[in-house]
């Protein structure tokens, strides 16, 4: 019928191969974490990153594939938390039963039911517009949680107990492991199903609505309707992130719908890389990582985030996941290991920065909350007296060393990586 | 015979300057006109009111006898006709492929679908690979449409543009900017995809215009002063008084 070659054809055997390649090791990955991570402090971190990733991933459904900038994604996620949790109360009180594991999906239908209602008038407009309507519907959801106390709870929130629900194959997931397997399902199969959506004709035209919604119209498409349809698509992925989190926690606040909330989707999915579907993956997982250890170490690990969130956007805007997928076409040559050398040069004043940098922040931190007089503080593993000079002065000049080295390093690194990707250096012969 | 493009009428003003002043124009179906006239005669204000762009202040356009008066832009799309633009519109940050595939979607049935994914839909890549090959793009498949040379750009826009087989075309310069090779190139691939297609296109080049259209309408002012065959047009008096006369000197002089 055509003379082009089938070479160019969509799919090739290889690029399958190399498709499912992912989803079995995410799979392996799902079954053997908590075999390694084996603590109760291992599980529930696990538990905790498999909630945030479906957050994150939905969220990008609308910033990284559908160019919608929200403020006020959270709503979702908490929306379907609290409906779960009422799923959960109702099953208690004998209405109806269902085993736990299909219970998240009225999160899910909540989130979807409420991302149709906000959606159909937040998605008439795009950019700027968006983004102010969605901060609204943020704050508005969040103070009205206030005043439904009977289904928000007020402040205490909504607690329930996952325990209820008939047995699922004799299991009742009393234990974090049996949840912890229940979410790795719910986090597969959602992971699955936004990537399934991101190929579809509505998911295609999600991003072709996001780089040109004008010439979008012109091959046919209502750039409203294509936007309403993942903003929906969203809202029941969010929704199921929150019916997750009611079923790991067995409690749901008004935290989990405000608007610091919708910030973190937003910094997980940017640090992560918002311009590749596992991006946000990464994102969440680092997230949760810093959270929880990093805040374990310290009380401003929050400053740490926002750091790692601004360099995201000043120096690497592709994201964590763009820095990794840059090293692809140097590792198709096998030249990655021109890179080792540079790369671990470069590492010395990186970590002196680093060090400086926080060393000072810590510095700052303990002379603002420590009782007066009390010059004794720990950091990297040292005790010393932050009331002396010699403290300050180290971190100083490891900072400033560490960000001059760097910065005299940088073009090094630059050539070192056009040459191992086989770029020639800009400016340079032909 | 209905024609296959019709205006009646048609007037646009912005605020109180008025920039298209009743336009009465009759496009037979399988006929290549061009729109010509000076800068600022509202040759792409017309583009824009025919396609769905801007909202019309008066008057009427029929395509194919169905009245498409203030349709929104993709519902006159679906209706049969596709239209390019003066400065290049296509998807940056897609490959060239999923450029065209997207503006094969409506037009092969896809609608808004959620639940099958494109991956697997050998005719639509087929088709979009056609259509590659068609425009001369088929080694540049797989790279962002972002990263292409303006005349490869250009390319692209018009194979996204006649994709959907509407069967109205409408090109807006589609050689502006071009050097006299690159002209050449988009100027036969321009005939091989009108082909049995109705083509309305504004273009500036006097040699593109003489070259291609089958009937020629001069804009002036926002009133169309004349609408006739080639040869009929460059002896048209008030055409030349108005605009053909000093620009085809200009031309001729050029070595």
């Amino acid at each position: 019928m055509t003379d082009v070659p089938r070479v160019a054809a969509g799919v090739t055997g290889r690029s399958q191969i190399r498709r499912f390649g992912f989803w079995i090791f995410f799979l392996v990955l799902l079954i053997v974490a908590p075999l390694v991570f084996n603590t109760t402090f291992g599980v529930s971190l696990l538990n905790q990153m498999g909630i945030v990733i479906v957050f994150a991933l939905s969220y990008n459904m609308l910033l990284g594939q559908g160019g919608m900038l929200s403020f006020g994604h959270a709503v979702y996620m908490g929306l379907g938390g609290f409906m779960t949790a009422h799923a959960l109360i109702f099953i208690d009180e004998g209405l109806f039963d269902v085993p736990l594991p299909v219970v998240p999906l009225f999160g899910g239908l909540f989130g979807l039911l409420f991302g149709i209602l906000f959606g159909s008038f937040s998605t008439r407009r795009a950019g700027t517009i968006f983004a102010m309507i969605s901060l609204g519907i943020g704050e508005l959801v969040a103070g009205l949680s206030l005043i439904f106390v009977f289904f928000f709870g007020g402040e205490e929130g909504i607690s329930a107990n996952r325990t209820d629900p008939m047995p699922f194959f004799g299991l009742r997931f009393g234990q974090d492991i049996q949840v912890y397997y229940l979410i790795a399902f719910w986090v597969f199969v959602a992971t699955a199903a936004m990537y399934f959506f991101s190929r579809t004709p509505a998911g295609r035209m999600a991003n072709a609505v996001r780089d040109n919604p004008e010439r979008a119209e012109f091959v046919g498409y209502s750039q409203r309707i294509v936007r309403f349809i993942s903003f929906s698509a969203a809202g029941f992925f969010a929704g199921i992130a929150g019916g997750l989190f009611a079923v790991n926690y067995e409690i749901v606040t008004e935290e989990n719908l405000n608007l610091i909330t919708s910030g973190t989707a937003l910094l997980m999915a940017y640090i992560g890389g918002i311009g590749f579907f596992i991006g946000p993956m990464v994102g969440a997982v680092l997230f949760t990582l810093l959270q929880s250890v990093l805040g374990a170490y310290t009380d401003i690990w929050q400053l740490y985030v926002g750091i790692l969130f601004l360099a995201t956007v000043v120096f690497m805007p592709t994201g964590l996941t763009g820095i990794l997928m840059m090293h692809i076409p140097a590792a198709q040559r096998g030249t990655l290991r021109q890179l080792v050398l540079p790369y671990l040069v470069a590492a010395g004043p990186a970590l002196a920065a680093l060090l400086g940098v926080s060393g000072l922040l810590e510095l700052i931190h303990h002379a603002n909350t420590a009782p007066a007089g009390e010059g004794e503080m720990g950091l990297f593993f040292l005790t010393f007296d932050a009331n002396a000079i010699l403290p300050w002065l180290v971190f100083v000049l490891l900072a400033a060393g560490g960000i001059a080295g760097l910065r005299l390093l940088a073009p090094g690194l630059a050539a070192a990586w056009s040459e191992a990707s086989g770029y020639r250096p800009r400016g340079g012969p032909k | 015979m209905t024609a296959a493009l019709e205006l009646r009428g048609l007037a646009k003003s912005f605020g109180r300057t008025q920039i298209i002043m009743g336009v009465d124009l009759a496009i037979e179906a399988g006929e290549r006109h061009a729109i010509i006239g000076p800068n600022g005669a509202g040759k792409s204000t017309l583009f824009h009111l025919i396609s769905g762009r801007y909202r019309v202040s008066g008057g009427q356009i029929f395509l194919h006898g169905e009245e498409i008066t203030n349709l929104p832009p993709y519902e006159i799309n679906r209706k049969g006709l596709a239209r390019s633009f003066q400065v290049t519109n296509i998807f940056p940050r897609m490959s060239v492929f999923e450029n065209v595939r997207c503006a094969l979607l409506w037009s092969m049935g896809y609608r808004y679908s959620f639940w099958r994914t494109v991956d697997r839909e050998q005719e639509l890549t087929d088709r979009a690979d056609d259509v590659l090959a068609q425009i001369g793009m088929t080694e540049r498949r797989n790279i962002p449409a972002a990263v292409l040379t303006y005349a490869e750009q250009r390319a692209l826009e018009i194979g996204i543009t006649m994709a959907g087989g509407a069967g109205v075309l409408m090109l807006d310069e589609p050689t502006a900017g071009m050097s006299h090779s690159e002209t050449e190139q988009v100027v036969s691939l321009i005939r091989k995809v009108s082909e049995g297609r109705t083509l309305v296109m504004v273009e500036h080049d006097m040699g593109v215009v003489f070259d291609l259209a089958d009937r020629i309408s001069v804009l002036v002012y926002g009133e169309i002063i004349a609408c006739d065959v080639p040869e009929k047009i460059r002896e048209n008096k008030a055409v030349k008084e108005a605009y053909l006369g000093a620009l085809l000197e200009d031309q001729e002089a050029q070595p």
